[in-house]
């Protein structure tokens, strides 16, 4: 599903990844590991299309990788439901209870999320892949604030996606309990070095 | 496209959203003008449709740094770059919110602002349309400077120093129509020019708007 082949990748200036090949078929989840600063949330990123990558291949069937970063992308002056009802609109999808049972949504419904306590907040970001319909899951630390129980829901969650054909990369330092995941240690791809940056290349290449 | 219209506009009636500053901020601007420049109304005759024009401006500058800042702040902005919407599209969506939210009730009180200023009556007519085919380039071409400057701090004081220049056709046209319309001029000329700048500002910033997001997401 996810063919990554001899990539590199910087964060600012500086080249944190090289030589990463990385295959993710259906079904099939990879726990991405690696110490702080490794590159982890760069990978990510690049494999979600939001930074370029320095070199090598992603190949991926366009529009199938859902992301989902740090920060919650919630509005807090919207309730649940009225946040998850516009991700599902932008993706182009009707139903939203499947994510609501996933999560166990249903009694924060009309609650603005302003209001929701940051582990209730990360429930209803989770909640918005459900939504997306898109096969790949790009995650980063997703269960930061989450509890025992709902990081069992969330593993849940997770076992579902991959039984109807998904795949996921995950970064996470915790045991997820996910128990025929992948590990993926970048340790052995970090490099340092400064990259030559020549801001007009964008320009050329296109 | 419409479900992030219908959010826009909802965020930004709901408590911080900035609905309603732009216009509590034309009124008072377009109110203490005649005190500033004393009860002679001949004089505010003959200024008044350039500081309606002003006023509306300035007001629209007002709310162009939260377009893009909220969303980026909250994650939402990433978010909707990985997702099947093109950025083109957002930025566009962004700026029609804006437009609905400052310039279209801007243009609607205008006139009862005119009366305040002395407007000659000829005018009010003139300086209703005038604002409703001006502003929209206002809001695209803010939009576009919010993009340039999102993520960045203190980014509001820059953007009103990219944006302020590139108001200045608009406004020179904009006025123009206004005190033609007023003095029973002809009016077709400046208004076809604001026309052309609102319709090309429409045409080509939001390619530009998305391209600098991009590299502001990096």
């Amino acid at each position: 599903m996810l063919e990554i082949t001899s990539l590199a990748c910087a964060r600012g200036a500086v080249q944190v990844l090289q030589n990463v090949d990385l295959n993710l078929i259906a079904g099939e989840a990879v726990v991405l590991r690696g110490p702080n600063g490794a590159g982890k949330t760069t990978l990510l990123r690049i494999i979600a299309g939001l930074s370029p990558a320095l070199s090598g291949q992603i190949k991926c069937a366009s529009d199938s990788i859902a992301y989902s970063g740090h920060a919650d992308g919630i509005k807090t002056n919207l309730t649940v439901a009225q946040n998850l009802n516009f991700w599902a609109g932008v993706f182009g999808q009707r139903d939203i209870t499947t994510a609501f049972d996933a999560f166990d949504l249903h009694d924060l419904r009309d609650r603005p999320a302003g209001e929701m306590s940051a582990g209730q907040k990360r429930r209803l970001s989770l909640a918005r892949l459900l939504v997306t319909g898109r096969p790949i899951w790009c995650l980063d630390e997703p269960t930061v604030s989450l509890d025992q129980e709902n990081v069992a829901r969330f593993a849940s969650a997770v076992q579902a996606h991959l039984a109807r054909g998904g795949a996921a990369l995950i970064a996470t330092h915790i045991d997820l309990g996910l128990a025929d995941a992948r590990i993926f240690d970048i340790k052995p791809f970090m490099c340092r070095k400064l990259v030559e940056t020549d801001p007009f290349a964008d320009w050329e290449a296109a | 496209m419409i479900g992030l219209l219908i959010r826009d506009l909802r965020l930004s009636v709901k408590a911080g959203g900035g609905f309603g500053l732009a216009l509590a901020f034309f009124l008072i601007v377009s109110v203490l003008v005649p005190f500033g420049i004393g009860p002679e109304t001949a004089l505010l005759r003959e200024v008044s449709g350039g500081i309606l024009w002003l006023g509306a401006l300035l007001a629209c500058l007002l709310s162009l740094d939260r377009i893009f800042a909220l969303d980026w702040e909250d994650g939402s902005l990433e978010l909707l770059a990985t997702s099947p919407l093109p950025l083109e599209m957002v930025a566009i969506t962004k700026s029609a919110a804006h437009w609905i939210t400052t310039g279209l009730p801007l243009a609607l009180v205008a006139p009862l602002l005119g009366l305040f200023l002395n407007l000659p009556e000829d005018g009010f007519l003139w300086l209703v349309i005038s604002l409703l085919v001006g502003t929209p380039a206002l809001s695209a071409i803010g939009t576009f400077g919010a993009a340039l400057t999102v993520g960045m701090r203190r980014g509001g004081l820059l953007l009103s120093l990219l944006v302020l220049p590139l108001y200045v056709p608009s406004l020179l046209f904009g006025s123009m129509v206004v005190s033609n319309g007023a003095s029973g001029e002809a009016v077709g000329t400046p208004l076809a020019l604001l026309a052309a700048i609102s319709l090309g500002s429409l045409a080509i910033l939001p390619f530009a708007s998305a391209s600098v997001l991009r590299v502001n997401l990096r």
